[in-house]
């Protein structure tokens, strides 16, 4: 075990964790916020610069301070590491302008955009973001295209994580899903507008952070916040069947998998747990499902304003009783 | 007459055969390598001659080769770097197509010292000639013996390979181009783990530019005692610069380090001065990504010293002041050139490389573009110029590959010493659009 400091926080942790990690085992502020590392799908990470921290000191043995500002996905800690996250001007600079940079180019189109309220960049922004932009030139554009019968792809939207890209890459080994073309006109495609045909595509759904990838099955039908989240399973030989169905009354709008206070899917002994497209798309029968119960959302989201959860007695004792 | 290392034969009519070669001198390092030294004497040669990679960075060739990881059973592989995409940089085209054995000769002595059996040249698209040049070469060398199996009956077996690219600058990134190389797209890798450990196919990889490979030739040849003679203390041997812009006669030319700046560009042996009696503007002693340098600060530095062309004379006074030797790409400008234009020009050309993997490059060059087109058309406004200096800020530092600083630092140098410039452009929009079109007569590009 080696010992790393973020934030004047000291935490214990194995030898080859990152800094984001790290501050994942601290929780609260001292996490960076991370928008294209995904710890289900090895080799993500390192391109959006989001999680960008402050190394104050390298190691006991070397403690000089790292000159650059380090991607605490991809930086592993060393013992007697001091890293500043929230502490640091220049993190909390430097981060407002990546913020900028991945904004100067989104449409900012919350308002039809089916991703809204559950969307990483809204909270990257509002959090880590300026008020105002400074970009004033003309944004790029492309068509929305259709990728396979259920999953709509609307590039203007698309900040690049290349999450999606290693989804498919586990799914298929003829790289059908991928980047076209370089610099801002860079473009995430299927090979021709093929689609994947692959049990497991939707999955590309719920990596994606913002509201690029959306499922054609459950667009424009309600507003996430109207909707009440509910852990189901059903009988499935192709997957784990443990997902969660997005209820509109008694009605079965949309089915996701499960995802942690990070927006990543759950591990159950370090295997996450994907939905196959049948259940994802085909499933939309509450027949269909077990339902366990109300979803605890775990993050300060507007989902969580919609109050659907069952009352617990205990939240309700007046606050002055102990 | 300075000293010639590389270029020594360069005029005698059919050297890129391999007899003419041969019976210049050609082969004579790997015989010597082969017969007389071990693998490990060569890479010491080479580290005692304090040769700097010639691809730009200048990092220490023998240094990087002993970092080489040597894992039991696992191929090691030497990989040329031949993208040469930096605007202003043309000295590997010329060595490799003038001295196309040169490099063949480079690549096997480089190979045996680094126990590679299998190495690439690995050229830009744009160069399908000279790849043709080069494959004439290295078959001539499979014939006569130094390429194959069991090579001068040393036991070294060798094959080697020119792949090209698709004619991408970021594919001259040491990591997208093993990228590249393997088939995917050139997108720059992580560091760590650098390619000495995992590189080409996961294996130990060494990454060199094509004038360092070259290099390794003389050295061998004469010693690294007799190299070290040649050059400053810093900034050992020879060096291959590609000078162009506004000079009386542009060209490639190997110079002895530390030859004067002001010798280099008005020396009768070399650039001959400003072309059409005009005066210096400007220069850009090492390619488009290092910082330029306004008219007073060329000859001299900032502290009135002379300055010479060598790592240590042109980077003195750091960024304030200072440049970088680079690649060696020696741009000049006249005084009738636009800095708002060039810079333009340059961050146009980043803007459409960058890779797009990283957000602060992808967006940030793209931005810097538009803000400069708008600045050179006589649409900015004062603010931009302080945008400008911004969005270089966010950029430099914070990207997977240096080419997001190579595209903010001409921008910063520009501003730094070309301010006034710049708001000229805000404040006389008319007279700059005709400065820019009707005296340069240069046409409306568009991306
Ligand atoms: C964007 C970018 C483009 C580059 N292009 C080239 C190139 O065209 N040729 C080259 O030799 N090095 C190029 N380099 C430098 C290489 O990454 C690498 O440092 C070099 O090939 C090492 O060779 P050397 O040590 O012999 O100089 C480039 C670097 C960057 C960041
Ligand atoms: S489509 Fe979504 S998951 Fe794919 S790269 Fe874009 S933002 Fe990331
Ligand atoms: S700095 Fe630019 S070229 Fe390099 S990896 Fe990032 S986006 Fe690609
Ligand atoms: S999460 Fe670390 S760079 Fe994107």
């Amino acid at each position: 075990m080696i010992k790393v400091t973020i934030d004047d926080i000291e935490i214990e942790v194995e030898e080859g964790t990152t800094i984001l990690n790290a501050a994942r085992m601290i929780g609260g502020d001292v996490v960076p916020p991370a928008m294209c590392y995904y710890s289900a799908l090895p080799g993500t990470g390192g391109k959006c610069r989001t999680c960008l921290v402050e190394v104050a000191a390298g190691s006991t043995k070397d403690p000089r301070p790292m000159p650059k500002l380090m991607v605490s996905c991809s930086t592993q800690v060393m013992d007697g590491m001091i890293v500043k996250n929230k502490t640091s001007e220049r993190v909390i600079e430097n981060r407002a302008g990546v913020v900028e940079f991945l904004l100067a180019n989104h449409p900012l189109d919350c308002p039809v955009c089916d991703q809204a309220g559950e969307c990483d960049l809204q909270n990257l922004g509002f959090e880590n973001g300026k008020e105002a932009t400074r970009y004033e030139e003309e944004r790029r554009t492309f068509e929305p295209i259709d990728i396979g019968d259920h999953i709509k792809l609307n590039m203007n939207r698309c900040i690049l994580c290349y999450r999606c890209v290693h989804v498919a890459n586990q799914l298929t080994d003829q790289r059908v899903h991928g980047a076209l073309h370089r610099g801002d006109h860079t473009e995430i495609s299927t090979y021709i507008e093929k689609a994947i045909d692959n049990d497991f595509s939707g999955n590309m759904i719920d990596v994606c952070p913002v509201g690029a990838l959306t499922d054609r099955t459950a667009r424009f039908k309600s507003r996430v916040w109207f909707l009440n989240p509910m852990n189901a399973t059903c009988e499935c030989t192709k997957c784990s069947g443990k997902a969660v169905v997005w209820m509109f009354g008694k009605e079965v709008y949309k089915v996701t998998t499960r995802q942690d206070k990070y927006g990543e899917v759950e591990q159950v002994d370090g295997k996450p747990q994907w939905l196959c497209d049948e259940c994802r798309f085909d499933k939309k029968d509450v027949s269909k499902w077990t339902i366990e119960g109300a979803r605890h959302i775990d993050r300060h989201s507007v989902i969580s304003q919609g109050h659907y959860e069952k009352p617990n007695p205990l939240d309700n004792k007046p606050k002055n009783i102990k | 007459m300075g000293r010639k290392l590389l270029l020594e034969h360069v005029d005698v009519p059919g050297i890129e055969t391999y007899d003419v070669y041969r019976n210049h001198g050609g082969y004579k390092s790997v015989e010597k390598a082969l017969k007389t030294m071990s693998p490990q004497e060569v890479v010491e040669e080479v580290q005692k001659s304090a040769l700097k990679g010639r691809g730009g960075a200048g990092f220490p060739t023998g240094m990087k080769w002993s970092f080489l990881a040597k894992p039991e059973g696992v191929p090691r592989y030497l990989v040329c770097n031949a993208d040469e995409s930096e605007p202003g940089t043309f000295k590997d085209r010329y060595l490799m197509e003038k001295l196309p054995h040169l490099m063949v000769e480079g690549m096997i002595t480089s190979s045996y010292a680094l126990g590679a059996n299998t190495s690439y040249i690995y050229i830009r698209g744009e160069y399908m000639f000279v790849l043709e040049i080069l494959e004439k070469a290295i078959a001539e060398a499979y014939a006569k013996g130094w390429l194959g199996k069991n090579i001068l009956g040393s036991g070294y077996d060798l094959d080697l390979y020119v792949a090209p690219g698709g004619g991408a600058y970021i594919c001259g990134e040491e990591t997208a181009l093993l990228e590249s190389l393997e088939g995917k797209r050139g997108n720059p890798r992580m560091k760590p783990p650098f390619p000495a450990i995992k590189g080409l196919y996961g294996c130990p990889t060494v990454v060199n530019n094509v004038e360092s490979l070259c290099t390794v030739v003389p050295i061998i040849n004469i010693g690294a005692d007799e190299y070290l003679k040649i050059g400053t203390e810093k900034s050992s041997g020879t060096k291959l610069i590609s000078a162009c812009g506004n000079l009386v006669r542009p060209g490639v030319y190997e110079i002895e380090m530390g030859i004067t700046v002001e010798e280099f560009i008005y020396g009768d042996e070399w650039c001959r001065g400003i072309a059409n009696g005009k005066k210096i503007k400007a220069l850009i002693p090492g390619g488009s990504s290092v910082p330029i340098l306004p008219a007073h600060l060329i000859t001299k530095t900032a502290a009135g010293e002379t300055r010479y062309m060598s790592y240590e004379s042109l980077s003195d006074g750091g960024f304030a002041s200072g440049s970088m030797l680079g690649s060696g790409g020696f741009i000049v400008f006249d005084e009738d050139q636009c800095i708002v234009r060039n810079t333009w020009n340059f961050a146009r050309f980043y803007s459409h490389e960058s890779c797009g993997q990283c957000s602060p490059c992808r967006e940030g060059t793209a931005w810097m573009e538009k803000v400069l087109h708008r600045l050179e058309t006589g649409k900015g406004n004062m603010r931009d110029i302080d945008l400008l200096a911004d969005i270089n800020k966010k950029i430099e530092g914070n990207t997977i590959c240096p080419l997001g600083d190579a595209a903010a630092w001409p921008v910063a140098a520009a501003i730094r010493h070309f301010r006034e410039e710049f708001e000229w452009h805000v404040t006389h929009p008319e007279e700059a659009v005709k400065r820019n079109y009707g005296l340069l007569k240069t046409p409306e590009i568009t991306l």
